[in-house]
């Protein structure tokens, strides 16, 4: 008997250990309270703060259940004395964001719209949606992203879009892990960890925008997470979750795609643009190499602006000159990465590995440029090392 | 730290019937100590209330009555240690009294330790579920944690946040678990307070009279069966969806009735002066003054049952210390 006991508790062990993040036991807790088995909803929230004795939404809860046990609950987080307002708000969005996030996940047949391609060695992708405060890691299945994992993340106090330094926003766009900064190397206020991303890009400098300094960071030892909308335009997790997406990054490599409200598409529409892209790419390639420079030329969108601050005419006289005196030129691209770009329309990143070699001349760079659609086809409106 | 002085202040009218309720029945000599240790008590004079309680206890040192007197003295005289220790080993000593649970949560919750305060509270209230005072106590004390919950929901500073504790202390101890501890003041009329009397008088003149006699029927059928020691017919006398007073489960609050019902050797219950309310045809309550004897104990208390007709028959759905 007593064997037997031991064992359903062993069992019992086993199975909170592998099932419960913070948040999957947050929500049981919510479940035991729409059941209306308020004594489990305590005994669980309880359990909840032993393990995470810094989680306030829990406490929130907490407090509302003993609370409902003498005198009837006027609304959630239902503190009594004069409290800063802003404060519960903040908890009450939190819980709102966990709940609607735990409640209604992607299903398994919806892609994020801006995952046209992953190159072989982009083992994952981070896809931010600001609206449901959720980052969502995919996973590489031959070039097609398959969910992995999701997070609660905390943005900018101001919300997103970013444009000028210290306007607390988050910004919008297609970005990449630039660094890892340990621990040990950082004050408490960043936590486990951080990992900074390349904001401002290429475009955001085109567009005007400043700023700099956004990281992917962890929070304070005495907090387990942040409410919603709290730092100063960073993306922040609690740590246990940061070191977990510590885990899917590789630094210089993995792109972390920001977007307002994630797009969802199915796998044929994904399918479909990127064929076209990859057409228009290759069709790119197979002119310059046939050096038919004024075809080549045409793949360039008439506000083309290379790095160096050139104005199209000039870039374009330049490149026939180029072109002219070579006798051969031969390109291979690898390794090529498509990401549409939010809030732009059809604006797409592409960046591959150039092996380049000609008559005069041989490199391997990789490039980034920015397609969009004019009147119907894909144009070149940036391209740069990468 | 928090003196509870108000609640002592109401509290002191309890103690009259103290010495009445529990005390005549003792032995002479002891009688007269506690009763020389209660007066001096009620007269704020602790340290001869002190020594006449230890002269009572030193002729029966494990006398539960004296014990928890001298729990409420020394808790008077600021003695919070003490005080714990004397009503923790009455709780061991008699797990089925609810009054010493009570007021050791009383003292936990003057330190600040409501979760101390609402183990023990919840364990009174297991022990005796019609138990008001504690009740309110527990309402109290879960208010104070769902305020401390929200401190640190919100990170706010909760070392000095008002009042420690409005708790209140029982001074009284009933010595047979069935029975109610008289509350001091009937319990505040937070509670629906319905408007029996203007109900009943709308209902027509010669049902209402039958459906008196019905409800007067089940009521004394419920004594007799208790008196009986019948714990299968006073245990049918409650409704399908009866609201066990601790909120535990029927089968739980069951075993417990039916403990508390083998234990003595005889019981008498007598229902005096009952007021019948209806409400409608099929709901109704009766107020009446419980007379409850057994070889262990005698005691007089108001009660209340909510009573509902189901099936054809009246069924205990609520039961009520007080009016």
């Amino acid at each position: 008997m007593r064997r037997v006991l031991l064992s359903l508790v062993a069992l019992g062990f086993a199975v909170a250990a592998a099932a419960a993040t913070p948040e999957d036991r947050l929500s049981a807790v919510f479940d035991a309270i729409e059941a209306n088995r308020v004594d489990e909803a305590l005994r669980r929230v309880d359990a909840l703060l032993r393990d995470y004795p810094n989680f306030r939404l829990a406490y929130l809860v907490r407090g509302d259940l003993l609370l409902a046990r003498s005198r009837p609950l006027l609304t959630f987080g239902n503190v009594v004395k004069t409290v800063p307002q802003d404060r519960i708000e903040g908890l009450r969005e939190e819980a709102l964001a966990r709940l609607r996030a735990m409640r209604s996940r992607p299903s398994e047949d919806r892609l994020p719209r801006y995952v046209l391609q992953l190159h072989p060695g982009q083992k994952h992708v981070l896809v931010v949606d600001s609206r449901r405060s959720r980052l969502y890691v995919f996973g590489n299945d031959q070039g097609r992203p398959r969910l992995v994992a999701d997070f609660y993340v905390t943005l900018g106090k101001n919300g997103v879009e970013k444009t000028r330094e210290g306007d607390q926003k988050t910004p919008i766009g297609v970005y990449h892990v630039t660094g890892n900064l340990p621990r040990s190397k950082l004050t408490d206020f960043y936590g486990a960890g951080a990992f900074p991303i390349n904001y401002p890009n290429e475009w955001d400098r085109r567009r005007g925008r400043n700023g700099h300094g956004i990281w992917l960071h962890g929070v304070p030892a005495d907090l387990y997470s942040r409410p919603p909308r709290a730092s100063d335009g960073c993306l922040v997790f609690a740590n246990p979750d940061l070191e977990s997406i510590g885990r899917y990054v590789q630094v210089g490599t993995t792109p972390v795609i920001i977007a307002d409200a994630v797009e969802w598409s199915d796998a044929a529409s994904v399918d479909a643009e990127r064929r076209s892209l990859n057409a228009a790419l290759e069709q790119w390639r197979a002119d310059w190499q046939g050096r038919d420079t004024e075809r080549y030329l045409g793949h360039y969108s008439q506000r083309f602006g290379a790095g160096g601050g050139q104005d199209y005419a000039a870039w374009a006289a330049h490149k026939r000159a180029v072109n002219a005196a070579k006798s051969w030129i031969k390109i291979e691209l690898s390794r090529v990465a498509m990401f549409r770009y939010p809030r732009e329309g059809d604006f797409v990143v592409v960046s591959f590995e150039q092996d380049y070699r000609s008559s005069t001349l041989s490199t391997t760079m990789r490039k980034r440029q920015y397609w969009i659609k004019e009147e119907g086809r894909w144009k070149i409106l940036y391209e740069g090392a990468g | 730290m928090h003196k509870p002085a108000a609640p002592y202040a109401r509290l002191r009218r309890g103690l009259t019937a103290l010495c009445a309720a529990a005390l005549c029945s003792a032995l002479p000599a002891r009688g007269d100590d506690l009763q020389d240790a209660s007066k001096f008590l009620k007269a704020g004079q602790h340290s001869q209330a002190l020594e006449r309680v230890n002269k009572a206890l030193k002729a029966k040192p494990r006398d539960p009555q004296a014990r928890f007197l001298k729990g409420i003295i020394v808790t008077e005289q600021g003695k919070s240690k003490e005080a714990i220790e004397i009503f923790t080993k009455l709780t061991q000593d008699y797990p089925e009294l609810p009054e010493p649970y009570n007021n050791l949560a009383v003292i936990y919750a003057s330190q600040g330790q409501y979760e101390k305060a609402r183990t023990a509270l919840e364990q009174s209230i297991r022990t005796h579920p019609s138990y008001a005072t504690a009740y309110e106590n527990l309402g109290d004390v879960y208010a104070k944690l769902a305020s401390q919950a929200y401190d640190k929901a919100l990170q706010l500073d909760s070392s000095n946040s008002g009042a420690k504790n409005k708790l209140s202390l029982v001074r009284e101890l009933v010595r047979e678990p069935a029975v109610v501890a008289v509350a001091k003041e009937p319990p505040k009329p937070k509670e629906p307070a319905k408007p029996p009397v203007a109900v009943a008088a709308r209902a027509p003149e010669k049902p209402a009279a039958d459906a008196n006699a019905e409800v007067l029927k089940a009521v004394n059928g419920w004594a007799e069966a208790w008196s009986k020691k019948d714990a299968n017919a006073y245990l049918s006398y409650y409704a399908g969806d009866f609201k066990t007073p601790g909120g535990e489960a029927r089968p739980a609050w069951e075993k417990t009735r039916r403990e508390r019902i083998a234990a003595p050797k005889s019981i008498e219950v007598k229902v005096d002066s009952p007021k019948v309310t209806l409400r409608g045809s099929n709901e109704a309550s009766v107020t009446f003054r419980q007379d409850y004897r057994s070889d262990k104990l005698t005691s007089s208390n108001t009660k209340t049952l909510e009573l509902v007709k189901a099936d054809g028959r009246w069924q205990i759905r609520e039961e009520k210390a007080g009016r």
